[in-house]
C-alpha cells in the first residue's frame, strides 16, 4: 500500500493541478491578511471557504483522478498487489496531496504574517484541521462514487450533487424539519442532524471556537454540556474520524468485488 | 499452466461467458480469438483477476488464484490501452514496477532494442501512442515470467518495433514460456502462433492448431476459416 | 536651645495627634479594648484609630458624627452574629477597617456597614469578607463610597446579599470600588443622582450592577466582567452612561446591559466584549448609543420590542454572530454612520463611508427568535442564500432598518 502510496502522491505532487489549488489558497490566504489586518475577520472567510471549497475540490479531484487513472489501475491490478493496497494508496496519495497544498496554501502566508505570536493561532488550528478531515472525507465518498460508476459522466453528476446537497440541500432540509417541529424539544435532534452531514459538523467545530458567546444563549442542557464543555470537541472529531473510517471500509470492500 | 474449469460471468443480465472449460499445459503462443463481445477480454481479466468469476475455478501455475495475489508472479500482463500517471517519467515508471514486482536486469536491453533512451526522462503524459506501447511492452517483457498475456500487443507499432515484438515474442518461446495473445490482425496470428483457441458467445468452439482449424473447414488462409467458423455457429 | 527644639519634634507627632484630631485610640492593650466602648466614649467630632488587632464584636452603633480610622487593617470580626457597623448620625467617617463574617439571614438583610437615614458619610479603604450584604445605604444621601473591596464567597442566590446597596438614597457618590463574588455587585433602588464611577463589578452572582427606579444618575469607566447576568437597568430615567466595559457575560439569560423600561439613556464609548447578548432592549425609549464598540458578542442589539426613537451612531460592530436582531416588523430607530465589520459593500467614491446601505438585521437572526435550536446551522451556505435573498427583498425583518451610511474603517 505504502508504495503504491507513494506513487500517486509523486504523481500529483508533480500534477499541475495540486500546484494551482496550493497557489489558489497562498493566495487567497495573502489577501485576506495583508489586505484586512484583521485575524478574526480572516478566520471567518477561510472558514467559510474551507467548509465550501475543500469538500467539492475534494470530491471532485477525486473523480477526477479515479477516472483518469483508470488504465493505469488496470496495470497495477494485473500486478501481485492486493486490491485493498491499490486502492488504498491511491486514496491516500490525493487525500495527502491535497491537505496538503491546503495546510500550506493557508498555513505559509498565516506563519509570515506572525501565526504563532497571536492568540488566533487554536482557532487557526482547528480550521485546517477541519479542512483535512473534510478533504479525507470527501474524496473517500468521490472513491465511493467512482467505484459505482463505470460512466464518467455518470460519475461526476452524482460527485457534484453529493457536494451540493452536503453543502446546501442537508441544511434547507434540516431548518425545514427544525422549524416544523418547533414545538418539541429539539436539541437532541438538532446535534444528532448536524452529525449525519460531514459539513456540517466542521462547521459546528468552528462555531464552537468564533461562536461560543451566542451558543451559550441556550437552555437546552445537551446543548449546554455539547457546547459548553469539550464534549462537544471530541464528539465532533470523533464524528468526523467515523466519517473517513466508513466510506474508506466501503471503498476496500466494493474494491474486492469489483470487475474491471 | 492455466486451468479453467465450468467458468461462468455474467455483466448484470448478460452472460458472457458460461461453463468454459480449458486447458494450457505446454509452451507455446496461444491466440485466443473471437469476434467482438465473445467474451476474450473477459476471459484474460478473469485470468488476471480483474474479472471476479460467478462461478467456476482458475488455477494458475497449481495455485487457485482466489486465495492470493502473489500468483501474478508468475503472470506478465500487456494491456490493450496503456495508460500511466501523466506527471511520472519514464525511468520513474520502470523503477516503480521494479519496486512493486522486484528486481530485474532486462530492462536495459529492452530499452535498447525499442531506442527508448532519449524518452527516459520525458513526463508520461506527453509520449506518443506508440512509444507508450513501447514502454508498455517494456514493462511486460522485462520479467521472466512463465506466463505472458498481450492484449492486442500491435496496437501503434511502427514497423521496426513490430519486428522486434514479433522477435521477443519468438524468444520467449524458445525460452518455454506460455504466451497467450489476442489480436484482430489475422496475419499477426497466423505468423507467430501455433495454436488457437477460439471464442464464442461465452463458450470455446474449436481448441486446436492452426493447420487443423484450416483443414476441418477447408480454407487456405486463417480469415477464411474463422469466417467459416462463423458462419457455420450462425445456421 | 536646640535641645529644646529637639525634644518639642519629639513629643510632635503624638501632640499632633492629640491635638489635631482630638483622638482616642482602641487596641488590644490600650485602656478602651472594643470599638464600641470607644464611640460611646468619644464626642461628636472625635476621632477614633482602632489599631491593628482583631476586635470580635457585631451590632456596632455609630450615633455622632465620628471619624473611625482603621491603622494597618485592623479586623472587625462579626463572628457571623449578624450585623457589623450601623451608621445613624450624619457625618461619619470609616476608613481602613476589615470586616469579617456578616450574618446571614433569610429575614433581615444583615451588612457588614449599614447607613441608616444619614448624610454626609464616607466609607473608604474598607475590606469586607465572608459577608451577606456589604455596604448598605438606607434613606440617606451626600455620601461617598470610595476604594473599597468587597469580596464574597456567594453560592446561591437566595442566601447572598449584594455588595453595595442604595435604597431610597441620593446624591451618593459610588467610586473605584472592587466588588465580586456577591450576588449584586452594586444594587440601586430608588436611588437618584448618584455617580458610579471607576468601579470594578465581577464574577457575581446576578447582577454586576443592578438598578431600577432610580434616575438622574451617572455611570462611568467602570468594568462589569462575567457576572451571571450583567448589568440591568430597569424603570429608569435620565441615566448617562459612559467607557465603561462590559465583558464576559455569558450564560442563557446573560447580557451585557438589559435595558427595561427606560427613558432617555445616554450610552457613550463602551466596550462590549464577548457576550452572550451585548444589549437587551426592552422598552427603551429616547437612547442615544453614540461610539460605542461592540465586539465578538453573540448578538450586539436584541430589541424585544417597544423602542422607539433610539439612535445608533458611530458605533464599531466588530465579529458579533448577530448585530441587530428583532422581533418584529416595526421600527422607529435610526441607525446612522456605525461600522460594521460584516458589511461587505464599496466605497467607490473614497469618502469612508459605504456606497450601499447596510442591513444589520438577518433574517437567520428572526428564525433563530423562533426556533433556538436553529442556532447550529449558523454559517452554513444555506443560511448565506436565505439571509441574501431576505437582504434583496425583506419579507420578515423590518424594510426600512438600514445604515444608509455605514463606515467604512473603525473609528
Amino acid at each position: 500500500m505504502f508504495k503504491i502510496l507513494k506513487y500517486s502522491f509523486y504523481d500529483l505532487a508533480r500534477s499541475r493541478w495540486s500546484y494551482i489549488y496550493f497557489l489558489f489558497y497562498f493566495i487567497l490566504a495573502l489577501v485576506l491578511l495583508f489586505l484586512n489586518h484583521d485575524l478574526s475577520k480572516a478566520v471567518i472567510t477561510l472558514m467559510n471557504v474551507i467548509i465550501i471549497l475543500v469538500p467539492l475540490i475534494g470530491t471532485i479531484f477525486g473523480v477526477m483522478y479515479y477516472y483518469n487513472s483508470r488504465e493505469f489501475t488496470e496495470l497495477l491490478l494485473a500486478q501481485p498487489i492486493k486490491r485493498k493496497s491499490i486502492f488504498l494508496g491511491q486514496y491516500l496519495g490525493i487525500a495527502i496531496s491535497l491537505s496538503l497544498s491546503l495546510l500550506l496554501g493557508i498555513g505559509i502566508p498565516f506563519v509570515i504574517y506572525g501565526l504563532f505570536n497571536s492568540a488566533a493561532i487554536w482557532d487557526f488550528s482547528l480550521l485546517l484541521l477541519t479542512g483535512v478531515f473534510l478533504t479525507f472525507i470527501f474524496v473517500a465518498l468521490a472513491f465511493n462514487i467512482s467505484i459505482d460508476n463505470e460512466n464518467k459522466i455518470k460519475g461526476f453528476g452524482y460527485a457534484v450533487l453529493l457536494w451540493l446537497f452536503m453543502a446546501v440541500i442537508y441544511d434547507g432540509l434540516f431548518l425545514m424539519s427544525l422549524v416544523m417541529f418547533e414545538d418539541y424539544p429539539l436539541d437532541k435532534f438538532s446535534l444528532i442532524g448536524s452529525m449525519l452531514n460531514p459539513i456540517d459538523l466542521s462547521r459546528t467545530l468552528i462555531l464552537l471556537k468564533l461562536d461560543i458567546s451566542v451558543l451559550m444563549g441556550y437552555t437546552g442542557a445537551v446543548f449546554k454540556q455539547y457546547f459548553g464543555t469539550n464534549v462537544g470537541l471530541f464528539t465532533s472529531l470523533g464524528v468526523l474520524f467515523i466519517w473517513i473510517i466508513v466510506p474508506v471500509r466501503r471503498i476496500v470492500i466494493r474494491a474486492k468485488r469489483k470487475d474491471f | 499452466m492455466i486451468e479453467i474449469n465450468s467458468l461462468s460471468k455474467k455483466f448484470n443480465k448478460n452472460v458472457v461467458l458460461f461453463d468454459l472449460d480449458l486447458l494450457i499445459e505446454k509452451a507455446g503462443i496461444f491466440a485466443i480469438l473471437g469476434p467482438n463481445g465473445s467474451g476474450k477480454t473477459t476471459l484474460i481479466k478473469a485470468i488476471l483477476g480483474m474479472v471476479i468469476p460467478d462461478d467456476g475455478e482458475i488455477m494458475v501455475a497449481n495455485i487457485n488464484i482466489r486465495k492470493s495475489s502473489n500468483y501474478r508472479y508468475n503472470l506478465d500482463y500487456l494491456p490493450q490501452i496503456a495508460n500511466f500517471p501523466h506527471n511520472l517519467k519514464v525511468r520513474e515508471l520502470i523503477a516503480m514496477i521494479k519496486d512493486l514486482r522486484g528486481e530485474t536486469d532486462e530492462e536495459e536491453n529492452l530499452i535498447d532494442r525499442f531506442n527508448l533512451y532519449p524518452f527516459l526522462d520525458k513526463k508520461l503524459g506527453n509520449l506518443s501512442g506508440g512509444t507508450k506501447q513501447k514502454v508498455n511492452i517494456l514493462l511486460t517483457f522485462m520479467y521472466d515470467s512463465p506466463i505472458l498475456i498481450l492484449d492486442e500487443p500491435t496496437t501503434g507499432l511502427d514497423p521496426i518495433a513490430l519486428i522486434q515484438l514479433k522477435k521477443l515474442i519468438l524468444e520467449k518461446k524458445e525460452a518455454g514460456k506460455t504466451i497467450l495473445i489476442t489480436s484482430h490482425i489475422m496475419s499477426f496470428v497466423e505468423e507467430m502462433t501455433d495454436e488457437i483457441v477460439f471464442l464464442l458467445e461465452g463458450k470455446i468452439h474449436f481448441k486446436g492448431l492452426i493447420q487443423k482449424l484450416k483443414q476441418d473447414t477447408q480454407q487456405k488462409d486463417l480469415e477464411h476459416a474463422i469466417a467459416v467458423l462463423l458462419e457455420k455457429s450462425h445456421v | 536651645m536646640h535641645l529644646k527644639i529637639f525634644s518639642l519634634l519629639l513629643t510632635l507627632p503624638l501632640s499632633l495627634s492629640l491635638l489635631v484630631a482630638n483622638g482616642t485610640g482602641v487596641c488590644e492593650k490600650c485602656p478602651i479594648k472594643s470599638i464600641q466602648e470607644a464611640i460611646d466614649q468619644a464626642s461628636a467630632g472625635d476621632t477614633i484609630f482602632i489599631q491593628k488587632g482583631i476586635y470580635k464584636e457585631s451590632n456596632i452603633l455609630v450615633d455622632k458624627p465620628l471619624v473611625i480610622i482603621g491603622e494597618d487593617f485592623p479586623t472587625i470580626d462579626g463572628e457571623d452574629r449578624g450585623e457589623i457597623i450601623r451608621i445613624v448620625s450624619d457625618s461619619v467617617t470609616i476608613d481602613g477597617v476589615f470586616i469579617v463574617n456578616v450574618g446571614t439571614s433569610y429575614t433581615s438583610d444583615h451588612a457588614a456597614i449599614r447607613v441608616v437615614k444619614s448624610s454626609h458619610f464616607v466609607i473608604q479603604n474598607v475590606v469586607l469578607e465572608k459577608l451577606f450584604f456589604g455596604i448598605f445605604i438606607e434613606k440617606s444621601q451626600e455620601g461617598k463610597i470610595y476604594h473599597n473591596k468587597i469580596i464574597g464567597d456567594a453560592q446561591d442566590e437566595y442566601n447572598s446579599g449584594n455588595g453595595i446597596h442604595l435604597w431610597y438614597s441620593k446624591k451618593i457618590s459610588i467610586s473605584k470600588n472592587t466588588v465580586q463574588n456577591v450576588r449584586d455587585g452594586i444594587y440601586l433602588e430608588f436611588a437618584d443622582s448618584i455617580t458610579v464611577v471607576g468601579n470594578i463589578s465581577r464574577d457575581n452572582l446576578r447582577y454586576g450592577l443592578h438598578f431600577m427606579f432610580s434616575n438622574n444618575d451617572v455611570y462611568n469607566d467602570n468594568v462589569f466582567e462575567n457576572n451571571g447576568a450583567g448589568v440591568a437597568v430597569m424603570f429608569s430615567k435620565h441615566i448617562s452612561m459612559y467607557n465603561n466595559q462590559f465583558r464576559d457575560n455569558w450564560g442563557t439569560a446573560s447580557f451585557g446591559l438589559l435595558l427595561k423600561e427606560i427613558n432617555d439613556l445616554e450610552i457613550e464609548h463602551n466596550l462590549f466584549e464577548s457576550n452572550t447578548i451585548a444589549i437587551s432592549v426592552e422598552g427603551a425609549n429616547r437612547v442615544n448609543y453614540l461610539n460605542n464598540e461592540f465586539k465578538s458578542n453573540g448578538w450586539a442589539i436584541k430589541v424585544r420590542g417597544a423602542c422607539y426613537t433610539n439612535l445608533f451612531k458611530g458605533n464599531s460592530f466588530l465579529n458579533n454572530s448577530f448585530d441587530v436582531s428583532y422581533n418584529s416588523r416595526i421600527n422607529d430607530n435610526l441607525f446612522e454612520g456605525n461600522y460594521w465589520s460584516n458589511y461587505s459593500g464599496y466605497d467607490l467614491d473614497k469618502d469612508g463611508v459605504g456606497d450601499v446601505p447596510y442591513r444589520p438585521v438577518k433574517l437567520f437572526s428572526y428564525i433563530v427568535n423562533r426556533t433556538p435550536e436553529a442556532i447550529v446551522l449558523m454559517r452554513s451556505l444555506f443560511i448565506d442564500i436565505i439571509d441574501f435573498s431576505e437582504k434583496v427583498s425583506p419579507v420578515f425583518t423590518p424594510d426600512e432598518l438600514v445604515d444608509k451610511h455605514p463606515l467604512m474603517n473603525v473609528l
